[in-house]
């Protein structure tokens, strides 16, 4: 077998221990979903259409007014209307409660959207934030993302190695930006692409996902008609005669009038669907649309649902920024240099300690530390946990403390000794007795390390786990492993002078 | 090989008073320390704001480095230097209202560059940005972290040590759901850890928990002496810092369960001796140990200190600290307070 150079060990086996953003560089970002503004957002919506639905319905009112993030209150012109308005209100927005009082004289009809509602806004707004994310992160094609919910509306996103962390936080911090342009038909596209773009024309290309026409140019007017705060509902439905996918939508009032306008004043032209920057689909406008419109043409399932999904991701719930972290590529390569020449710089001294306080029996306590740090990081590539730079200074901690039970146990052995026991009596009365006190001491500190880990975030996390496993190992190597040790040379090799 | 002398017999127990006094005038040092600085410095991880790491191209001075911000609207913010000192590798500090805008980091980036005319080195760039909301999470989450671990451990001191698993567990049970409840009440996090801290100090007392009052004792006598000195020098806290703090109450409690081991042990061998002579008698049996470990620990907290790097320096200080005032108090607090019972019976 040939093996490559490069697939050789190094001296820190990178491919199994995953290594903290503190240490390889990388971007660590802790979003909040504002779904406070989802909810508001759902009730402004509401309260567009409720002035098409009275108009609609002849319901004669004084005054309709939102009152606060979630209710509107109606204000009747004639009291003998109420109880038919409000049936009509409740049968229409069942995501309301709709009650009503007598204020000033005349009757208000007030609707307050329901808790189980707000709580299902919120939800969506969070879920449909997460999934923005991930796609915005896998589109920019970020190395071993991490990506997930912390709560009910916050969001952590890691991304190692070296990125572009204006670039990242800008593709992610944005809300999708969609905007309605009409196609420039007439206009040259090929003179266009040589720079003589027609004057009030821009260029645009096709989204570079798209099946058929990723990345084709498209000559648009310049003008925006149509953003997509005025989109009140996206989703996909089939045609009736032909069963094809298309993808309905729906405007709010405002929008439904400026959309009825364009549509009217552009029948046979076409209008490109634009999100941030990107042409997603440019269909002809067959007829004036009013309100609600239904965008067709060559769609699978697939593509209609993603349409629809990307319209809805138009609908604006910011996302704010509550802690970002972004950590230099090198700046990591010197907290490791140094994290690791002050380990073995420690280390060595400790082990030099041992071996000139405990002459043999100091060898074997060295031997256990060994085995102690190729169990931590074997233990964290098991566990696949993540090396942080206070998780390093956790292992040389352990390093520190880790001869502690062995210098208990020695100095036990050593009062035992000078009892007169035989060396092995020594032994054993000296891991008998220490025994106890190792256990004690050591489920303290494994307590104090999993509070801390329950409690404590990234770096923290990382330092209780270090701090955890060498807890762990040093009860192995020191009770059972350096025994094991001793009894070989006692009782196998019959030795009968403990060097200590 | 031996440092201490196995027949060695200082009497710690009888020289306590004087140990108190000690120990109180540094604990009320590291107290006048914290008003006078009006509470602990916390770092960006507690109190929001940004921190951001540069390495220049070329060495500039603070003073061109601090100009340059102040260009880009960032006036108050706090420079320093650090690194090996050749004046390229800067620490800026922008404070919790400045540090609002979503693209600061390259803000600065740019500012500085432009500023000083000395390129910025993008590979060694790290920035750091915590919202106020996240710092006051944080910090509410570190302190009831603490004092969640102090509950548990005393639970098992007073189960192993006295057999009273059910009474501690009880109370500490109490305790944790009193601080829980009036957590979500919005009652202020660190007035209330202060207040759960003297009632379960004077409910151990009633209780009778001696070895979990010693051991709690000499806790917070090294975690407070920590946090004073952390104080006077100046210093940041920040989460590694809280870190460090756990690990020098596990380090403290290490020490102090090693010699109430010993007391346990020697109760039971001379249960006709006075219990003055047998918890002198097992910190000199255990002296040896004592001053090994801390020697061992020293060691290498050390050499992190010296070492580490400036990211990991004050976790290091901290470390060093704590052991040694751990140490200092498994001998001179922890276990002479099992002592106070006595006296009043």
């Amino acid at each position: 077998m040939v093996v490559n150079k490069m697939d050789q060990p190094t001296l820190w086996p990178k491919k199994k221990i995953n290594l903290g953003l503190d240490l390889q560089g990388g971007m660590h970002l802790v979003l909040e979903v504002d779904t406070d503004k989802a909810v508001e957002n759902t009730v402004n919506r509401t309260y567009d259409e409720l002035r098409g639905f009275v108009k609609q319905n002849h319901i004669r009112i004084k005054g309709l007014r939102q009152t606060n993030a979630t209710s509107i209150i109606l204000t009747l012109r004639d009291d003998a209307d109420v109880s038919q308005a409000k049936g009509l209100i409740s049968d229409e927005f069942r995501d309301y409660t709709v009650t009503n009082t007598k204020v000033d004289g005349s009757e208000t009809v007030k609707m307050v959207l329901k808790s189980a509602e707000i709580d299902q806004v919120k939800k969506m707004a969070a879920e449909k934030a997460l999934m923005k994310i991930r796609n915005r992160v896998d589109e920019y094609g970020a190395r071993e993302p991490d990506i997930r919910p912390q709560g009910e509306k916050r969001i952590i996103v890691q991304l190692p190695g070296v990125i572009d962390a204006e670039k990242a936080r800008n593709e992610i911090g944005r809300t999708g930006n969609l905007e309605f342009k009409l196609v420039d038909d007439v206009g040259d596209l090929r003179e266009a692409l040589k720079g003589n773009i027609p004057p009030g024309d821009q260029l645009y290309y096709y989204r570079k996902d798209d099946p058929e026409l990723a990345g084709r140019p498209i000559l648009l007017k310049k003008e925006t008609l149509l953003t997509g705060e005025y989109l009140s509902e996206a989703r996909v439905s089939f045609d009736q005669s032909t069963g094809r996918p298309q993808v309905g939508i729906k405007f709010n009032t405002k929008g439904a009038r400026i959309f009825a306008k364009i549509t009217e004043e552009n029948i046979n032209k076409r209008l490109a669907i634009i999100l941030d920057g990107e042409v997603y689909s440019a269909p002809t406008i067959q007829s004036k649309i009013t309100g609600a419109g239904r965008i067709t043409g060559n769609y699978t399932d697939e593509s209609a649902k993603s349409l629809a999904l990307i319209l809805r991701e138009a609908f604006p719930t910011p996302v704010k920024i509550l802690y970002e972290k972004t950590v230099g590529p090198s700046l990591g390569e010197d907290s490791i240099r140094k994290g690791l020449i002050s380990m073995l710089i420690g280390g060595a001294l400790v082990v030099l300690f041992m071996l000139v306080y405990y002459k043999a029996s100091g060898l074997v306590a060295n031997i256990a530390l060994l085995v102690n740090i190729v169990l931590i990081a074997g233990g964290l590539a098991a566990f696949s946990a993540t090396l942080t730079l206070p998780g390093i200074a956790g292992i040389i901690l352990t390093i520190g403390m880790a001869v502690d039970a062995n210098v208990l146990i020695y100095e036990r052995v050593k009062e035992e000794l000078r009892l007169g026991k035989t060396p092995l009596a020594a032994v054993d009365a000296g891991y008998n007795r220490a025994s106890l006190t190792i256990l004690d001491a050591n489920v303290t500190t494994l307590i104090a390390a999993l509070v801390l880990f329950q409690f404590g975030s990234g770096p923290v996390k990382g330092f209780a786990v270090t701090l955890s496993m060498g807890v762990l190992s040093s009860l192995f190597t020191a009770l059972i492993l350096s025994r094991a040790i001793f009894e070989y040379f006692l009782v196998q090799r019959k030795i009968k002078r403990l060097s200590i | 090989m031996q440092i201490i002398k196995p027949d060695v017999n200082f009497d710690f127990v009888g020289r306590r008073k004087i140990a108190y006094a000690v120990s109180l005038i540094l604990i009320l040092a590291s107290i006048a320390s914290l008003i006078a600085h009006g509470g602990p410095k916390y770092g960006i991880d507690f109190a929001g704001g940004a921190e951001v790491l540069v390495k220049l191209d070329a060495p500039v001075t603070i003073a061109q480095v601090k100009s340059a911000l102040a260009d880009i609207g960032l006036k108050g913010s706090s420079v320093q230097e650090y690194g090996q000192g050749l004046g390229d590798n800067y620490r800026i500090l922008v404070a919790a209202d400045q540090a609002t805008s979503t693209d600061l980091a390259e803000q600065i980036k740019a500012g500085i560059a432009s500023g000083t005319g000395v390129g910025v080195d993008d590979q060694s760039f790290s920035f750091e940005m915590v919202g106020p909301q996240v710092g006051r999470d944080l910090r509410e989450k570190a302190l009831l972290a603490m004092f969640f671990a102090l509950l548990f451990i005393t639970v098992y001191i007073s189960g192993r040590f006295e057999l009273k698993w059910f009474i501690s567990g009880a109370m500490s049970a109490c305790l944790a759901l009193a601080v829980y409840a009036l957590h979500l009440v919005n009652l202020g996090i660190p007035m209330l850890m202060l207040v759960a801290l003297i009632v379960t100090l004077v409910l151990f007392w009633f209780l009778n928990l001696k070895y979990a009052m010693g051991a709690i004792v000499a806790l917070i006598h090294d975690v407070t002496i920590t946090v004073g000195l952390f104080s006077l020098f100046d210093k940041e806290f920040t989460l590694p810092i809280i870190a460090a703090l756990l690990t020098i109450i596990g380090y403290s409690l290490n020490d102090t369960i090693i010699v109430f081991d010993r007391i346990r042990e020697n109760l039971r061998k001379h249960h006709r001796d006075p219990l003055t002579t047998i918890v002198n008698k097992s910190v000199n049996q255990t002296l040896s140990r004592t001053v090994l470990t801390s020697l061992t620990t020293l060691l290498v907290v050390i050499i992190l200190f010296v070492l580490g790097g400036g990211i990991i320096h004050d976790f290091a200080f901290a470390l060093l600290v704590g052991v040694l005032v751990g140490t200092y108090s498994s001998i001179f607090v922890a276990s002479p307070i099992l002592l106070a019972w006595q006296k009043r019976k």
